[in-house]
């Protein structure tokens, strides 16, 4: 049996501590807004916070949840009021939208950890989050007006 | 494949109670050689064919015929049909469709979304849709009222009668206008009193896919459903020979293990069992007759082919006359790879196969082939077989399969498995799954005259067709020639006087078929490479010789212009900065492009700046056209960047996103569309932008570097 948080609620899942927390968000507690993309790490469409960390949930085994906090998309705000999700709706980003989850829990962390973030930190932060449609430039522009949005926020 | 053909059928249109009240509105166009009748007989079904429900709730439900990939359709939609209907936008859902004849394609005459044809084809339908239950709406109000309809206005949503200051909501007269008789024919707007259509409009589909409520095929759960994961030979056309499935059962969760036409499926309670428990699977394989294909050797062979003409698709003038005595002649060879579609959600499908029904549940584009074919499989007739279509996450072309592999082999599964099953594809089962863009090899001559400008144009065109053997083969393969296969080349849009194109469709044990922008993919990378090739023999600026070129062309002129003008065609550039240019003409739509572009020492391609200008008839969303545009450019430099499918000893050496890689942000440059206004229909919009992109790019490299490249994808060593 393994114990963590999932967007502050206490859950308990009782299978194999190796399964890749992706495949518990997804199939054990029917949370399908982190998506599976590549299950190697290499496209960030299952992006989810552990601890406020940004982490790839198809390697990270479900042991390593133990005791912490996840945050998934679901959690990331109750109506859709998250800077981010603001901006994305804003700018009209999605195409087929299977990216998004994960493009943005990826712009989530960088934002807390740089809240004016340059073009440059931008492709950094999201360099591992592919998107086939090709919602590059407006995930570029959606992210510098989310911290528009977010800096608005606090100085109220 | 142009969808213009949709105007002047004869319609019928039905209205009647919806289910829970309110009023549906039904619109059947019969296909060439149907009649009515077949409606008549569906009579029953009509409470489920409709294509906008309008609840007592206020609630207005536009039903999709067409699936959303991405494209927006599902805001497109709706716009058309609202603007008919003038309800408030705010109201406005959508719904996929079920499978049901009403839903066909105006023109393909079968439910698929595909060739960038929705809008074209739906840009009468769905605008009559709207303006039949508006003017029932409105009718309803006056009986009422007892007043005529026609002094009876509309405003978002509610029917007012200004003379007497009553008003009432659609919500509250959707009972009474389902009564009514529908008009036989109703008029429509004139494009000047558009108020929805032609403006900047968010989708109705992006705050579900900012908080993960969107609903994909591979989210889908149905009670007792089992999850399975398939092994497939490692070459195409291999089979079963045997296998031992020891190790995979004693995996906990795994329920199954079941051989099926495709492979060997292993069944678990989740997808992390399945996956394990495939992992431990031992299968001895009978490779079958493709065990020795090599895409190396494909090459050479292909080379081999175009030194020869093959069959004529297109004649005009006396091309081997003018090239004896033309002043100047160039030939030029380029090869494109296979290409995998690599939508980011990987296939899946949901199936509940019961003893008198099967439910599927996935993200598709084809939807009456599937049902048709999961049907046979099923042993049911194909009415017992519905089809849930999802959101998908992500088409290019790959969910509409010539042979619904991945809904087939869902429905195989199901019967072993004998409870309700998903199946799931990893990303290596996807990207070595096939069903390829073909790969191509296209070899030029051209002969210049005295001044410079091309007076003869050969083109020989080598690689697989994607129509043969697929229910479109009577009407798009025509005297051995595959209209899908020189698309693009034969139709050549620029005026050369004496010109041969010429195809050979060697046949390949590797499964192919459409690939965003299909055949355009190849022929408007290998035709726009090499007339910049001709332009520069011939001492020309390639877009001066373009303009030139089309004179008789003014749509694609003005749009090579425009992007011409956005981008400073002629002004200086950054050094080691190129500027190529590109346009092409594709699913009737005009699309030109300018690259900006620089090459590192080690070889390493920048692609700075790309402008787009494109004429796709009558806007319905700008937002979207310039989304579609941005996404077409990007995944057309992908593939000249990054991709290739290849096959060594009859296997593919892509596995996933390591080995077949994506552009990413980091890699992606400015893009700035600009659209030519038009008052023509609308044309296509999801695939157009993908052809120039490619072509601009190398063209802008040679521009830079005097490097001419001429196989995708580009290389590093090609550059260092």
């Amino acid at each position: 049996m393994t114990s963590f948080f999932v967007n502050g609620k206490p859950v308990q899942v009782d299978v194999d501590p190796s399964t890749p927390l992706l495949w518990v968000l997804r199939d054990s507690l029917q949370m399908t807004g982190t998506k599976f993309g590549c299950g190697m790490a290499l496209c960030g469409a299952c992006t989810v916070h552990l601890d406020g960390k940004a982490i790839r949930s198809c390697v990270a085994p479900l042991s390593r949840a133990e005791g912490k906090h996840v945050t998934t998309i679901e959690g990331l705000s109750a109506n859709l009021t998250h800077p981010l999700q603001r901006a994305w709706i804003e700018l009209d980003v999605p195409q087929c939208g299977y990216c998004q989850s994960g493009q943005i829990m990826s712009a989530a962390v960088l934002l807390a950890e740089n809240p004016k973030p340059t073009d440059k930190a931008i492709d950094e932060a999201m360099g591992g989050n592919i998107c086939r449609c090709g919602t590059y430039p407006r995930i570029r522009r959606a992210i510098h007006r989310a911290a528009e949005l977010a800096s608005e926020g606090r100085a109220k | 494949m142009s969808a213009s053909a949709v105007v002047g059928r004869r319609e019928f249109i039905r209205t009647g109670a919806a289910i829970g009240g309110g009023l549906l509105v039904s619109l059947n166009v019969p296909l060439p050689g149907q009649t009515s009748d077949a409606f008549a007989a569906e009579e029953k079904d009509f409470a489920v064919n409709a294509f906008v429900r309008i609840g007592m709730d206020e609630s207005v439900t536009v039903i999709s015929a067409h699936s959303e990939m991405g494209q927006g359709i599902y805001t497109s939609l709706p716009m058309l049909l609202n603007e008919e209907l003038q309800a408030d936008w705010s109201k406005i859902r959508v719904e996929a469709a079920p499978v049901d004849k009403v839903y066909n394609h105006p023109v393909f005459g079968m439910q698929i979304t595909g060739g960038s044809t929705t809008s074209p084809a739906e840009w009468v339908r769905y605008r009559k849709m709207g303006a039949v239950a508006r003017t029932m709406l409105v009718e309803a109000a006056a009986r009422q009222w007892n007043v005529e309809a026609s002094s009876c206005h509309v405003e978002k949503g509610v029917v007012i009668h200004g003379a007497t200051g009553r008003s009432a909501t659609y919500g509250s007269l959707a009972n009474a206008a389902a009564q009514l008789t529908a008009p036989a024919d109703v008029p429509l707007k004139d494009a000047k009193a558009f108020t929805l259509i032609g403006k900047p409009t968010r989708r109705l589909d992006t705050p579900s896919k900012t908080n993960g409520t969107a609903q994909f095929g591979l989210d889908v759960s149905v009670p007792g459903m089992l999850t399975a994961v398939v092994a497939r030979p490692p070459v195409f056309g291999g089979k079963v020979a045997k296998f031992d499935a020891s190790k995979a059962l004693k995996v906990p969760g795994v329920k199954a293990v079941e051989e099926v036409p495709s492979g060997v499926a292993v069944i678990a309670e989740r997808f992390w069992p399945a996956k394990i428990g495939r992992d431990k699977l031992t299968v001895e394989w009978d490779l079958g007759p493709n065990a020795a294909l090599s895409t190396e050797q494909m090459l050479r062979d292909f080379r081999e082919m175009a030194k020869n003409p093959g069959t004529i698709a297109k004649k005009a003038g006396d091309p081997a006359a003018a090239l004896k005595t033309a002043a100047k002649t160039i030939t030029a060879e380029y090869d494109v790879p296979y290409l995998a579609h690599a939508m980011m959600e990987p296939l899946n499908c949901v199936v509940d196969l019961r003893a008198d029904s099967c439910e599927i549940w996935t993200g598709t584009q084809f939807e009456t082939v599937d049902r048709d074919r999961a049907a046979k499989v099923a042993g049911l007739p194909p009415e017992k077989v519905q089809i849930h279509t999802k959101l998908l996450g992500g088409g290019f072309g790959r969910r509409a399969n010539p042979a619904s592999d991945f809904v087939v082999e869902a429905v195989h599964v199901a019967k072993v498995a004998k409870v309700p099953v998903k199946v799931v594809w990893t990303r290596e089962d996807d990207l070595k799954g096939g069903w390829y863009r073909p790969m191509w090899h296209d070899r030029f001559v051209a002969g210049l005259d005295a001044s410079g400008n091309p007076v003869a144009w050969t083109h020989t065109i080598v690689g697989q067709s994607i129509i043969e053997g697929t229910l479109f083969e009577s009407f798009l393969v025509k005297d051995g020639i595959d209209a899908s296969s020189v698309e693009g080349a034969a139709d050549l849009i620029y005026g050369v006087p004496n010109l041969q194109v010429d195809l050979h469709s060697p046949k390949i044990g590797v499964p192919v078929q459409w690939w965003r922008s299909v055949g355009h993919s190849h022929t408007g990378f290998s035709v726009e490479a090499f007339l910049d090739e001709v332009a520069h023999a011939g001492g020309k600026d390639p877009f001066e010789l373009r303009r030139t070129l089309l004179a008789k062309q003014p749509r694609m002129r003005a749009v090579l212009e425009l992007a011409a003008q956005k981008a400073n065609w002629g002004s200086k550039l950054p050094a080691g900065v190129g500027r190529g240019i590109a346009a092409h003409f594709s699913f009737d739509s005009y699309v030109g492009q300018v690259v900006e572009a620089s090459v590192e020492k080690n070889g390493a391609v920048r692609v700075h700046r790309v402008v787009c200008a494109v004429d796709c008839g009558t806007v319905i969303n700008p937002d979207t056209v310039k989304a579609q545009m941005e996404g077409g450019i990007i995944f057309g430099l992908t593939a000249a960047l990054k991709n290739e499918i290849t096959l060594k000893d009859g296997k593919v050496e892509q596995g996933n996103f390591h080995d077949y890689q994506m552009l990413r942000i980091f890699e992606s440059p400015e893009i700035e569309v600009h659209i030519v206004p038009s008052s023509e229909n609308p044309t296509g919009v999801g695939e157009p932008g993908v052809p120039p992109a490619a072509p601009a790019l190398v063209n802008a490299i040679f521009a830079a570097t005097g490097k001419r490249i001429r196989r995708l994808p580009i290389r590093t060593s090609d550059l260092a």
